[in-house]
């Protein structure tokens, strides 16, 4: 394997991460409105997620770093393609940040109440965009020669990528439910669990339809026919179990299965993509590859060492993290957010 | 306006704010790790309600801080896509590594931090706090290895158009890293050791709680003394290497047009005239420029209009015919004076606490105590202005010799895009400036004793058992 290879592969770890950990504080977050009745039900779900969001967003920090380091290319084309959406993303970013610090520094209802409507704004809209950028990048987009891409308000906005952007939306929010259910106690976790049954079944409805416009809207699976339908059958074959074992009320072993669901979904992106790591719908001739768009060997070589070096402790201490605060979280307790 | 200028707005403002938290966090950080080590070492409680207080008011700046961050990380690539290609390879690695090591280091240990005051015994929590300094200062060192290749490039070849590093301890090792680093890091401890004196201040003179504030000033003073001497020393060593690296900016810096005589003497004031490449009213301090330039009393130094003919000979073959190489002489001159002012300011005041300590008069100053209220704001003007001759005086390159930053803009997005953003991005900033002043206003005003949020209890909660 060539170094740049390897690098796809570890950037598409990063974005696994990503998705498996900011995912269910995304839907943690969605829930606050969706699920919570009141304010106090809404204290308890945001410090569910308290000591955790920081560091899941990190993942998205890194995924940024590693495509620049390891495909400039990728990253200036991306980046400065994706300009308003990803402007969008940031000041949700920006906003949810701040909101879980904020929302009880002043003991008044009204105030908490504006910091939780960006709680709830900005767990939603990031996971829609970063769908929607993901399904577009698929489908592909007016790449020229000089690598710049200057899309357009449809090729952003279409059928094919709304439908994305809502999928990985439910996703997230079904994987959010299984964390809520899993980490609290009482009202709440009934409740989270009987919601996420249904979210469960438009989970899979929605994949349907999803996989069912990428067959004819891009040519994953023309390029990888046999892995493509590989993972969708382990995606559907996950969201099946999160539906059992909700049933079965073994609410680790679901809220593990709609990780792994996410997880497949983002292989199955990547998968789709490569060698490619931007399709240009204009000219295969202009497509960014991780052959045409990576640094060099040397660079690749140091944040390989790198890499391998610092994970290990990286997934020490976030592992330790969840381990610390394992507890369900309840009102009966001291709440820091 | 067009792109490029829009685009180096919409830098400048982010980075200076982003700025703006940035040594706050990283010198906070630091000094309430000393207070709460004292607390465990000593066992005294004053030392765990100093580190809980001041632990609070860090937290509150340093959500600010990160948030302002994001927006960096994801700049390059928008505004700034042709010197993304052209440097990703260098440039992209230490930020890449910032993240891994420093950025899940800083988030998870805080997070630890902050809930985990009654789950984690006490030596943990403290190991929890300085790792999550330790994790402020690699993010500040590896940033600062991405900002130091900008202004001398090192480790690298270029390979078709791009540059691609070759050497990665060379990177590490620059010389400019090793100057910049530790005086980035000693203005974090000035910004933090005026921030903690001048809220003691304001409560000293109130006679409210008169020993916390005591204990945190007295804490405040050998921390601002470390900080403020440690600029003066690496700045000193900063400009010694500006010399040599970046001659051009030191000469802006000084506002010199024609070669110094020798020994060269420092302009405390001038009036700069940009068109006829003059100054007026000048006020000059004999042989001090020597000094700060070479640690002796004599030696001279070469003018802009002569730097601009060896540049011109080096460097058109670059960039093109007839380029200009001055920066902005006026900015720089100028924030280059408005560092070493408060510099200088910050180093009296540390002394004059030293010397009010010993006599144990510090509570009873007022006119000492008064002066620290405006002195919270010393150091982040010098922070701002240190950061605004670095880069201002570094122009037209954004990479020193190899690219200008009309160069680098990303040529796909347009101008109304950089505009719009640039507002939402001002818009936001003052919002997220308003209400964090608000917030930290009101903590100081509740003090030390009550309702320090860390340990908020639900029980404070209007909606407590309501429905649930
Ligand atoms: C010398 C220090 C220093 C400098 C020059 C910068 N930063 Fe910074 N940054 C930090 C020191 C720091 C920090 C101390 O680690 C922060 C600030 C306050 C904080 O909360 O963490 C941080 C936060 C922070 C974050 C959020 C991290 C998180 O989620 O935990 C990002 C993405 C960046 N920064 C990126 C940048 C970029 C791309 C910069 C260059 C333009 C930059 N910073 C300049
Ligand atoms: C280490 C962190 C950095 C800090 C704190 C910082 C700070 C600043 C400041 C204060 C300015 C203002 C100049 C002005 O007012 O015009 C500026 C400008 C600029 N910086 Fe940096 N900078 C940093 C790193 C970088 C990096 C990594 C880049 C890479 C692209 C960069 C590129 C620029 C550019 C293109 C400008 C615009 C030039 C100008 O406006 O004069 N800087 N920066
Ligand atoms: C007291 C005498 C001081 C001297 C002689 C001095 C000198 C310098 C020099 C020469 C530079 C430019 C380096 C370059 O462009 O490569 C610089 C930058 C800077 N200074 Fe100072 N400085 C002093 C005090 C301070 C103080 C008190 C602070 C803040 C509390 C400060 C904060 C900064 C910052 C943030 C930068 C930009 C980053 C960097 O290039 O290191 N300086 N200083």
């Amino acid at each position: 394997m060539e170094l740049s290879e390897l690098w796809f592969v570890l950037i598409a770890v990063v974005f696994i991460g990503f998705f498996f950990l900011e995912g269910f504080d995304f839907g943690v977050g969605m829930s606050t409105r969706l699920l919570a009745r009141n304010q106090n039900e809404r204290t308890v779900m945001v410090n569910t997620i308290g000591p955790f969001w920081d560091a899941n967003e990190v993942w998205l920090l890194t995924g940024g770093g590693a495509i620049f380091a390891a495909f400039p290319h990728w990253y200036a084309t991306m980046f400065s393609g994706y300009y308003m959406p990803l402007l969008a993303v940031l000041l949700c970013l920006i906003g949810r940040g701040v909101s879980f610090e904020f929302r009880r520094k002043v003991e008044n209802p009204r105030w908490t109440n504006v910091w939780d409507w960006v709680i709830f704004i900005s767990s939603l809209l990031p996971p829609f965009l970063l769908g929607v950028l993901f399904t577009s990048m698929l489908r592909g987009m007016p790449i020229k020669e000089d690598m710049n891409m200057s899309a357009g308000f449809t090729d952003f906005i279409n059928v094919y990528s709304l439908w994305g952007g809502l999928t990985v939306t439910l996703l997230c929010f079904l994987h959010g439910l299984n964390f809520l259910s899993l980490k609290t106690e009482g009202e709440i976790r009934k409740r989270s669990a009987e919601f996420a049954k249904k979210v469960t079944v438009a989970v899979l409805g929605s994949l349907v339809v999803f996989v069912a416009l990428s067959w004819f809207m891009t040519d994953i699976f023309e390029v990888r026919r046999i892995p493509e339908l590989l993972l969708v059958g382990l995606i559907v074959a996950a969201y099946i179990m999160v539906y059992f074992f909700n049933l079965k009320k073994r609410e680790g072993l679901s809220f593990t299965m709609s990780g792994l669901g996410l997880a497949f979904t983002v292989s199955a992106i990547f998968v789709g993509l490569f060698p490619r790591v931007m399709i240009s719908s204009i000219d295969k001739a202009f497509d960014l590859t991780v052959y045409n768009a990576a640094s060099g060997d040397y660079s690749l070589k140091i944040m390989t060492i790198v890499a391998f070096t610092v994970l290990p402790f990286v997934l020490g201490y976030t592992i330790w993290s969840y381990y610390v605060f394992r507890k369900r979280v309840s009102d009966k307790e001291h709440l820091t957010y | 306006m067009d792109a490029v200028l829009l685009a180096r707005t919409q830098f400048a403002a982010t980075t200076i704010f982003h700025f703006f938290f940035v040594p706050l966090s990283i010198g906070l950080v630091f000094m309430v790790a000393l207070m709460e080590t004292l607390y465990v070492m000593k066992k005294n409680e004053v030392y765990k309600k100093m580190a809980k207080f001041w632990g609070h008011l860090f937290l509150i700046n340093f959500a600010v801080g990160v948030v302002t961050g994001i927006i960096q990380e994801f700049q390059f690539g928008m505004n700034w896509s042709d010197y993304s290609r052209f440097v990703g390879d260098v440039f992209g690695a230490p930020l890449a590594i910032e993240a891994l090591l420093a950025f899940f280091m800083e988030s998870t240990f805080i997070g630890l931090w902050i809930f985990g005051w009654d789950r984690l015994s006490a030596k943990v929590h403290l190991a929890c706090i300085w790792l999550v300094s330790l994790g402020t200062i690699l993010s500040g060192f590896w940033i600062l290895t991405a900002n130091s290749f900008m202004q001398v490039p090192v480790g690298f070849e270029m390979n078709k158009g791009r540059a691609e590093m070759n050497d990665f301890f060379a990177l590490i090792t620059n010389g400019q890293l090793l100057v910049e680093f530790p005086h980035v890091l000693t203005g974090a401890l000035c910004t933090a050791a005026f921030f903690v004196a001048g809220v003691s201040a304001i409560n000293l003179l109130r006679k409210k709680h008169i020993e916390f504030y005591k204990k945190s000033m007295k804490l405040a003073i050998i921390i601002g003394l470390i900080g403020s001497i440690g600029t003066a020393l690496s700045g000193h060593t900063q400009a010694q290497y500006l010399v040599k690296t970046q001659p051009m900016k030191m000469a802006a810096a000084e506002g010199i047009w024609e070669d110094t005589p020798d020994p060269a003497p420092w302009s405390a004031f001038a009036i700069i005239n940009t068109e006829n490449h003059e100054n007026k009213f000048e006020i000059n301090i004999p042989y001090a420029m020597s000094f700060l330039a070479y640690s002796k009393f004599e030696g001279s130094l070469k003018g802009m209009e002569t730097l601009q003919k060896e540049y011109t000979a080096k460097y058109d073959s670059v960039v093109g015919e007839g380029t200009n190489y001055i920066p902005p002489v006026k900015t720089t001159y100028w924030s280059f004076r408005l560092m070493i002012g408060f510099g200088v300011a910050m180093i009296l005041l540390s002394f004059a606490g030293l010397y009010l300590w010993r006599k144990g008069k510090l509570e009873n100053s007022n006119i000492f105590l008064k002066l620290l209220l405006p002195a919270i704001s010393f150091p982040f003007l010098a922070n701002t202005a240190g950061w605004i001759m670095t880069e201002v005086g570094r122009q037209p390159w954004t990479v020193f010799g190899l690219m200008t930053t009309a160069d680098s803009i990303s040529p796909n997005v347009s101008a109304g895009m950089i505009l719009f953003s640039t507002i939402l991005y001002l818009l936001v900033f003052t919002i997220l400036l308003g209400v964090m002043v608000y917030l930290m206003v009101r903590e100081i005003k509740k003090g030390p004793e009550v309702g320090h949020g860390v340990m908020a209890k639900v029980t404070s909660d209007p909606f407590k058992k309501v429905g649930a």
